[in-house]
């Protein structure tokens, strides 16, 4: 669905393909074993064949796709709203009603999907029948609908009132139930497709499918057909590991300690698990060891692997990699003015916090600084990433540091459910990131460059 | 309830005698002899692919999925309902605080509401309506929007109450036709949009600059998202031409691309580990599609689910996927399993919009009936 149609008032591409399915669901409505059982239906002194009650209809829809009832009742609305059943008592509201009152289903010829779209000659020969018939018995908006019509489409009023009269005519010799049937399709149709006061629309489909277009989806496909793929049942194993991993974090479908915040308006959760905190939650160290991007997407795990490489003499590693992050995500115009402060304190010989990158990489770096763009440290960066994660970080998880952090790390306690649950606990605000980040600046003056204001930093 | 209305519809070039079917609806203008031939070739080379990608595929994810205990009885409800929008809410997005929340409507306001106290702290009136795209700034110190205005615009988010946001608003992005989503990278400086004009594009926001454009989509392109991948380098969007394509944003190239859907990919959203991701469509149907695989796993449908897909996310351990539909509900999947857990009931329009808080405590939808609604 996209905003050209809406804007623009069609919703037809969309539409179709639900009303193929709705189609499907009728049909099967109406199977002769497995369909709906239906009987005659009075409607004041005539009997009306072929009809059933709101509540069979939501019976079966119930039992044919297990659903529960509520939903049912929701499916059945639809039905209705889009004329494929309708209601016999009651025919301007398009509603299912859970009850005894009678419905029909509408006859294929009428079905929105089949008359579309609804021509306002149609809709007019449709009017004057009714005019005709029964003088005054248009509605108020039909009645506008008719005069409007009648200046619109004047030059062919004469067939309108001819065909009007034949319609009229054939009719009177159907046998009273007939009538009565054809005339409730007609009329459930014409509520819902009556055609909208507004001129022919133009509607655009664009599509971009060039040469060019073409060339680059050969392209692309002979690219992919040279790729290694994974076998299905290895990659499927994958979601269910990670499932279960992060199980007990999901506080959909686990809960969260002490309380979920949304259900008991108590905020503890959130401030247990600030971004900086005295104690972590166990939850949360637990969570650096599932991978190093969870420990580096932490702030406190990102600063208790500083704390450890410091230990190590390898602190450079991070500080670089941090460093090359703040030139990918940075602004533009600073990008010339950052490359070269990684030079400077990275990559030159004798520089403060030299790293250790194998010579091809560090060649091709060099010679990639002398024109400075986005990507330029790319590979050194991925470098010392992996460099990190296939030797610092393991050897981090098995460090005391790791361990005693985890030993310490606080288990909170669930909430207990209030003694009086309808009395409900005030709703604090909290300081807006917009504030707290207007006043940090302020205290700070000037950034003091790529450590400071990194670009992953939040101050919540 | 609202009457069912149809405009007579004409395309600018084939005139429309009987009801269209979907394959109608994309009718083309008539092929010169090199464009058949391009078309041809195309499309027999995805047959090809479709058959190398079928060879490995040895096993179905619910197969692998039955040793997997299934999930008991779902309870969620709406805990707060955020209402102030004068018209149809098309899109939100989170702040990382966690509840905070960004939101955009059709009257061309956009708002910005603490969820857990639902009180309003900013509000912008933008100089279009149908602003169909917006984000918060992961500094949280700003927001992004566009929508028929063919731009993303970012607002910084300043606290004195007599400072008029608008006066402060930053172009960034300018495409050709209206902006379907947008989305910051990883920090305040980037922004990623997508759009009817079949693109979409990297921008520079402090100059405005475009750094990278996606050139690959036929049609219109509605959504995108990226990915949490240890490279942070790809994306992927989808389009009203049924694909859905994962780019590399350093060169700009289309590096993966399916087309399973039988209709407009309305949103999209990658597993929380990056390995796949999931598209909701108005062909009703969800689908998980594994990168590693190179194909699409899995489908959510079910026959009595009849109405389009607006809007997908994942739980946290992404072992759920929650779908904002076009008939009001949202349904609950079990990704594993591939069986719907549940269904809730409760906006009274059309769901346009749903996200999953950052923490993953609750998540948002935001409907045509004009409040947005906090699940948890």
């Amino acid at each position: 669905m996209t905003i050209n149609t809406l804007a623009k008032g069609g919703c037809h591409r969309e539409q179709m393909a639900c009303f193929r399915k709705m189609e499907k669901v009728i049909v099967a409505m109406q199977d002769p074993d497995m369909g709906m059982k239906m009987r005659n239906q009075r409607l004041l002194i005539t009997v009306i064949p072929h009809a059933m009650t709101g509540h069979d209809i939501i019976a079966w829809l119930t039992h044919k796709y297990r659903i529960s009832e509520e939903e049912s009742l929701h499916l059945g609305n639809m039905l209705v709203k889009y004329g494929y059943i309708y209601p016999l008592k009651e025919p301007r509201c398009l509603v299912l009603r859970p009850d005894e009152s009678p419905y029909r289903f509408q006859t294929p010829y009428f079905w929105t999907s089949t008359r579309w779209p609804a021509s306002e000659l149609d809709y007019a020969i449709y009017l004057a029948k009714k005019n005709i018939r029964k003088q005054g018995e248009l509605m108020e908006y039909e009645k506008e609908r008719y005069s409007l019509l009648h200046k619109r489409i004047n030059h062919t009023w004469d067939f309108v009132v001819m065909q009007a009269r034949e319609q009229l005519r054939a009719s009177k010799q159907r046998r009273k139930a007939d009538r009565i049937v054809l005339e409730c399709q007609e009329q459930a149709y014409w509520l819902i497709n009556r055609p909208p006061v507004r001129s022919i629309t133009l509607y655009c489909i664009q599509l971009y499918c060039n040469s060019d277009y073409y060339k680059r989806e050969i392209e692309a496909c002979r690219k992919a057909l040279g790729r290694n793929r994974v076998k299905s049942s290895i990659c499927l194993e994958g979601f269910l590991k990670y499932s279960e991993q992060y199980l007990n974090h999901d506080p959909i479908m686990q809960g969260c300690l002490p309380s979920n915040p949304w259900i008991s308006d108590d905020t503890a959760h959130w401030t247990m698990n600030a971004e900086i905190v005295p104690v972590p939650t166990r939850l949360r160290v637990e969570r650096w060891s599932f991978s190093f991007m969870e420990l580096l997407n932490d702030a406190m795990g990102r600063r208790e692997f500083m704390t450890y490489l410091e230990k190590e003499f390898s602190a450079e590693n991070l500080y670089f990699w941090q460093a090359c992050e703040d030139i990918r995500h940075g602004e533009s115009s600073k990008i010339v003015e950052k490359v070269e402060d990684i030079y400077k304190n990275f990559l030159a010989p004798g520089a403060a916090r030299w790293v250790n990158i194998d010579s091809k990489t560090m060649d091709k770096t060099l010679e990639g600084i002398k024109r400075p763009h986005r990507f330029v440290m790319d590979d050194a960066q991925m470098h010392i990433y992996f460099l990190m994660k296939k030797d610092s970080y393991p050897r981090y998880l098995k460090s005391d540091l790791y361990k005693n952090m985890l030993a310490k790390a606080i288990v909170p306690q669930e909430t207990k459910k209030s003694v009086f649950p309808f009395m409900r606990r005030q709703r604090h605000s909290s300081p807006s990131p917009a504030q707290t980040a207007t006043q940090a600046a302020e205290e700070e003056g000037l950034a003091k460059g790529a450590g400071a204001n990194s670009a992953a930093g939040s101050h919540f | 309830i609202p009457m069912q209305t149809y405009f007579i519809l004409s395309y600018t070039q084939v005139k429309i005698q009987s009801p269209p079917t979907p394959e109608m609806a994309t009718q083309e203008v008539p092929l010169n002899e090199t464009l058949a031939h391009l078309k041809t070739e195309s499309e027999t080379l995805k047959s090809k692919l479709e058959e190398e990608r079928a060879k490995l595929h040895d096993v179905e994810l619910h197969q692998v999925a039955e040793k997997v205990e299934g999930l008991g009885q779902f309870v969620m409800k709406t805990r707060r309902t955020l209402k102030g929008h004068g018209n149809k809410v098309l899109c939100m997005d989170w702040c990382k605080d966690k509840r905070r929340i960004v939101s955009s409507s059709q009257d061309g306001k956009v708002i910005v509401w603490d969820a857990f106290t639902t009180n309003k702290e900013h509000a912008v009136t933008m100089p279009c309506t149908w602003v169909m795209a917006c984000a918060y700034a992961p500094s949280g110190c700003a927001v992004a929007c566009g929508g028929l205005d063919n731009k993303c615009s970012v607002y910084p988010l300043s606290l004195d109450k007599n400072e008029n946001l608008a006066a402060k608003k930053k172009s960034v992005a300018m495409h050709t036709n209206y902006l379907s989503a947008c989305s910051f990278t990883n920090s305040d400086m980037q922004i990623l949009t997508s759009s009817g004009d079949g693109t979409c594009a990297l921008w520079d926001v402090e100059s405005g600059q475009l750094l990278q454009s996606f050139h690959g989509h036929a049609a219109d392109v509605l959504c995108l998202d990226l990915a949490p991948s240890e490279t942070g380098n790809t994306f992927v969007s989808g389009g009203c031409d049924k694909k859905a394509n994962v780019w590399d944003m350093r060169s700009g190239q289309c590096i993966q691309s399916f087309e399973t859907h039988e209709s407009d990919i309305n949103s999209v959203r990658y597993y929380p580990s990056g390995d796949a991701f999931a598209s909701g469509s108005d062909d009703a149907t969800c689908r998980l599609y594994d990168l590693r695989a190179d194909r699409e796993v899995a489908i959510y449908s079910k026959d009595s689910i009849i109405f389009g897909v607006s809007s997908v996310d994942f739980s946290l351990s992404g072992r759920l996927l929650f779908g904002g539909y076009n008939d009001y509900t949202i349904n609950v999947w079990d990704v594993l399993k591939g069986t719907r857990v549940s269904i809730l009931f409760g906006h009274e329009n059309r769901v346009s919009t749903l996200r999953v808080s950052p923490d993953g405590t609750a998540f948002c939808t935001g409907s045509w009936d004009h409040t947005l609604r906090i699940w948890a």
